[in-house]
């Protein structure tokens, strides 16, 4: 299924990859030929500006943030297995794995949120604050909003989910304040087979 | 009554007056007020039940009843294969009418709904070509059927649906970019909808392409530009007085049918033949809904559940179309045509009696998810665009072209083009989706916030700062002239968040919020507080100057305007005293500014900057000739982006000196750390924010947009220009800026 120049053999650690993340071989393929197209030193490892070659990420509210999350506090480069283990937050989840505890996997509701979470949080600290609310509301509000509007709306965000009063969501409180939204089907990406 | 019906029965819903006088209005609700993003996400399910699923149907219910009339089921009939097809289609479509009917009490989860909705739309393509290609087929007679005549059957599919949605999407770009150009004529904006949305329906139908289809996507395509550019009264008129002739049209419908049953001529009994119409389609409908949907959640991302499914098959109502179709049957052609009208009546009757009626029951003893009523909060909507883009930047990075990509790509193309011709330029500045949401939520806390205190007999029940309370009392009697417009405002938009075609939710359900007002803490009153008025006072001058025939004195405006700032300034410095907020610090700031220009303009001068900042857009040439305007939106960060309208001075000693100093010294610090905030300022524009300042240009902060948010670069350019013409107007300015902050706030 893949291209002559790559196979599973290619891959380090491929049965591993597919069981901890749940992708079948063929997705593992796929997301392996990509991640050798986007590392164009053939390095065997990401930087930030390999990311960042994808044009359209530039375009994207978030997108750096996106980068960011790719690459866990410090580390300068992303291996192939971290590439896919953060790409497998974005599967489907599958109802019929029956294969280890529904919280582990790397899909579950919980892991997805926190991935989410973390997008806001920056400073991993385990809590939005304002501050970190205001610059997500910042970039994706657009340059038609006032200062003072988007601090109201912050304000306004966190006294909305905001259940301990201490000024800042956790992430108890951002999973109770989006129990209604079915995470599944909004952070959940087609993988091409 | 039924009696009199008897005897004489002068009236029969006959096809003309149901297709082109009842119908369109039902079907032009439906398209307006269908949720778009919801449809074309689920769209390739809705295509396929509608296409698929109908064809389906119709094969097997009419060959099925083939089978048993050869089967000598139905006893002496004279109906022959194609006829029998021909029966199949014309009672195999699921009928809008009748779904949105039946549905729209249920409230069922949002997937399940459009599913269903979808389908009953899409599926007139089908109905149009199925009958008419067999309608010709019967003309021809079963010996003259070959080939080509079924190759033209299936052409004539594609060119039926496909011209209609062409139709209809034409006159929705029409719809829209009549909108854009009737500022000044608001009074007929509302009417061309309406017509141009009976005109897309008449237009199909004399090219003999699928009328339904196209004043569905009609509807479908101009919803988001004419609800964008027209006055919020003449959206509210459009959305209600469809609302009014979808009901109405509904009702008058299925009180016709009613009656059509009364007619003694037509009727004919054949025990078989009905029983056996009544029992395929039931069957057939569950088998070929499930059948699809397994094929369909193999590709799915979020399969469809058995529950949805078993209340999709069972909501296959057939309604008024078909009936409609049946009456159509020629005499001639069909020998049948009595027992065939006959029986679709029953199998009306019977899916929207029998089945409408104990839908709502199954749903509930199904346990079928159900809509979200409550509508979603800042944090969820938040979330929900990050979400989306979340999984665009990940579609990217992972080299997938899917849907969220495609998405992606049409709203860029839609952004960019078609919205830059089709919508307002006022409109098109307004448009952020936060933001309308937050305005929304505002404007209703502001309705609570009213009705909370006319309860309390006076608006003091904050029992903070007197300075406060005393403001309230004054703004109180503002409020009874607001509150008109609010109203509006607030049903208006609470209308518009239900997407899906509800009943109407009362625009402010007073009851519940009160118990939200008495829980808040001291500060987060006074924050909402502030926020409300912000944007109440603003939404009120938006309406305000939106008519063309009030005749408010603009002087009058005036005054209470600077009197409200005034106290509002004042009762801000006091409250932000004590405020523990973070954002404290930069606010008072603005407020300073604010005063301090206000005092420095001339009162001519400023009425005239004031009144340009909250007429529309014609003005918008007129900020951006001032670098005030620059200012504010090269740092987006910049706090001074007060909507209050500048009033004309108020003389205010007590402020007037305080302020330059400290703002002029605050502004720096904080403006370095906000600048490292936000990315959309380019260095250029940030040296130029930080250059002059002097007090003088404090002063061009002042007229602070309502309208203008662009970062035109042409914008900045200017800074010299206004910058001589400031000069010209000022009092000396006072001394450059003193270097340590007095810490004065008093």
């Amino acid at each position: 299924m893949g291209s002559s120049s790559s196979n599973m053999n290619h891959i380090p650690n491929a049965q591993e990859l597919m069981q901890e993340t749940g992708f079948s071989a063929a997705h593992l393929l796929r997301l392996y030929e990509r991640f050798e197209f986007l590392d164009r030193d053939g390095k065997g490892e990401l930087s930030p500006d390999d990311f960042e070659a994808v044009r359209e990420l530039a375009l994207n509210p978030i997108g750096g943030r996106i980068i960011e999350a790719f690459f866990p506090q410090g580390q300068e480069t992303v291996d192939f297995a971290s590439f896919v283990r953060v790409l497998a937050h974005f599967r489907p989840n599958d109802p019929n794995r029956k294969d280890g505890a529904q919280q582990d996997q790397a899909n579950s509701r919980t892991r997805k949120l926190k991935f989410a979470f973390q997008l806001y949080d920056q400073d991993r600290d385990g809590k939005i604050s304002r501050n970190e609310l205001l610059q997500v509301l910042r970039a994706m509000l657009g340059i038609q909003v006032t200062e003072e509007q988007l601090q109201s709306i912050a304000e306004r965000a966190i006294q909305e989910a905001d259940l301990d009063r201490d000024g800042a969501i956790s992430f108890d409180e951002f999973k109770k304040s989006l129990e209604k939204v079915n995470i599944d089907h909004k952070m959940s990406v087609r993988f091409l087979k | 009554m039924i009696w009199g019906a008897d005897r004489q029965q002068t009236f029969k819903l006959t096809p003309t007056v149901f297709f082109l006088y009842l119908l369109p209005q039902v079907i032009l609700d439906a398209g307006y007020s269908m949720p778009n993003k919801l449809f074309f996400s689920n769209m390739g399910a809705i295509l396929v039940y509608a296409v698929i699923g109908t064809c389906w149907n119709a094969a097997t219910v009419g060959l099925s009843l083939w089978g048993c009339h050869m089967g000598g089921a139905m006893g002496d009939l004279d109906i022959g294969l194609l006829q029998y097809l021909l029966f199949g289609s014309l009672i195999a479509a699921v009928d809008p009418v009748a779904v949105i009917a039946v549905f729209e009490q249920v409230h069922v989860n949002e997937v399940l709904f459009i599913m269903v909705f979808g389908e009953s739309l899409l599926n007139d393509g089908v109905t149009v070509v199925l009958f008419n290609v067999f309608d010709a087929f019967v003309s021809l007679g079963g010996a003259k059927i070959d080939a080509v005549e079924i190759i033209k059957g299936i052409i004539s599919f594609f060119v039926v649906a496909f011209g209609g949605s062409l139709v209809g999407f034409i006159f929705g770009l029409l719809i829209s970019l009549v909108t854009r150009c009737t500022k000044n004529i608001q009074i007929i904006e509302a009417g061309f909808v309406f017509v141009l949305g009976y005109l897309s329906y008449l237009t199909a139908e004399m090219l003999s392409l699928s009328a339904i289809l196209s004043i569905v996507f009609c509807g479908m395509c101009c919803q988001k530009y004419i609800n964008a550019n027209m006055d919020e009264r003449s959206v509210t008129t459009v959305r209600f007085v469809m609302k009014l002739l979808a009901n109405g049209s509904e009702t008058i419908i299925f009180v016709f049918l009613g009656i059509s049953a009364i007619d003694k001529a037509i009727w004919v009994w054949n025990t078989g033949f009905i029983l056996l119409t009544l029992l395929f389609i039931f069957v057939y409908r569950f088998i070929g809904v499930f059948v699809l949907t397994w094929i369909l959640n193999k590709y799915r991302l979020v399969p469809i559940e058995f529950i949805d499914q078993v209340i999709m098959s069972y909501g296959g109502l057939r309604g008024a179309v078909a009936y409609g179709l049946a009456t159509m049957l020629d005499e001639h052609k069909i020998k049948e045509r009595n027992l065939m009208i006959c029986t679709t009546l029953i199998v009306v009757y019977f899916t929207v009696i029998l089945q409408g009626i104990t839908m709502k029951p199954l749903v509930t003893w199904l346990k079928v998810k159900r809509a979200a009523v409550s509508e979603l909060t800042i944090v969820e909507k938040v979330q929900n665009k990050v979400f989306d883009h979340m999984l665009i930047a990940i579609e990217d990075i992972s080299g997938q072209i899917g849907h969220n990509y495609m998405r992606d790509k049409w709203n860029h193309f839609e952004e960019s083009w078609m919205s830059r011709v089709l919508m307002k330029p006022s409109a098109r500045k307004n448009r952020d989706h936060l933001f309308s949401v937050f305005h929304q939520l505002n404007l209703k806390d502001a309705m609570k916030y009213v009705t909370e205190g006319e309860r309390r007999g006076s608006l003091e029940f904050i029992r903070n700062e007197s300075a406060f309370v005393d403001f309230k009392k004054k703004f109180g009697d503002e409020y009874s002239e607001i509150m008109p417009d609010v109203t509006a405002d607030t049903s208006d938009d609470h209308g518009g968040m239900s997407a899906m075609r509800r009943d109407p939710v009362p625009s402010v359900s007073l009851e519940l919020h009160e118990q939200g007002m008495n829980g808040m803490r001291e500060t987060e009153d006074v924050n909402t507080h502030h926020l409300l008025q912000q944007h109440l006072y603003k939404g009120r001058k938006q309406h305000r100057h939106r008519y063309s025939r009030t005749h408010f004195d603009v002087n009058k405006d005036e005054n209470e305007v600077q009197e409200i700032f005034q106290r509002t300034m004042r009762s801000r410095l006091e409250s932000f005293k004590s405020a523990k907020m973070g954002v404290a610090p930069p606010k008072p700031i603005s407020k300073h500014t604010k005063k301090d220009q206000q005092q420095k303009m001339p009162n001519g001068k400023s009425l005239e900057k004031s009144r340009s900042y909250y007429s529309g857009d014609e003005d918008f040439e007129f900020s951006e000739g001032d670098s005030a305007s620059g200012y504010d939106s090269s740092g987006n960060s910049f706090p001074m982006r007060v909507t209050y309208r500048a009033g004309a001075g108020i003389e205010n000693p007590a402020f007037m000196d305080d302020l330059d100093p400290m703002s002029v010294v605050q502004i720096p610090p904080w403006l370095a750390e906000a600048e490292l905030d936000s990315s959309m300022v380019a260095p250029s524009q940030r040296a130029q924010v930080r250059l002059p300042w002097t007090p003088s240009n404090l002063r061009r902060l002042a007229p602070l947009r309502i309208s203008t948010r662009s970062n035109d670069s042409f914008m900045m350019a200017d800074p010299s220009a206004a910058q001589q013409r400031d000069e010209d107007q000022l009092p000396p300015p006072p001394s450059p800026p003193p270097p340590p902050p007095p810490p004065h706030r008093d």
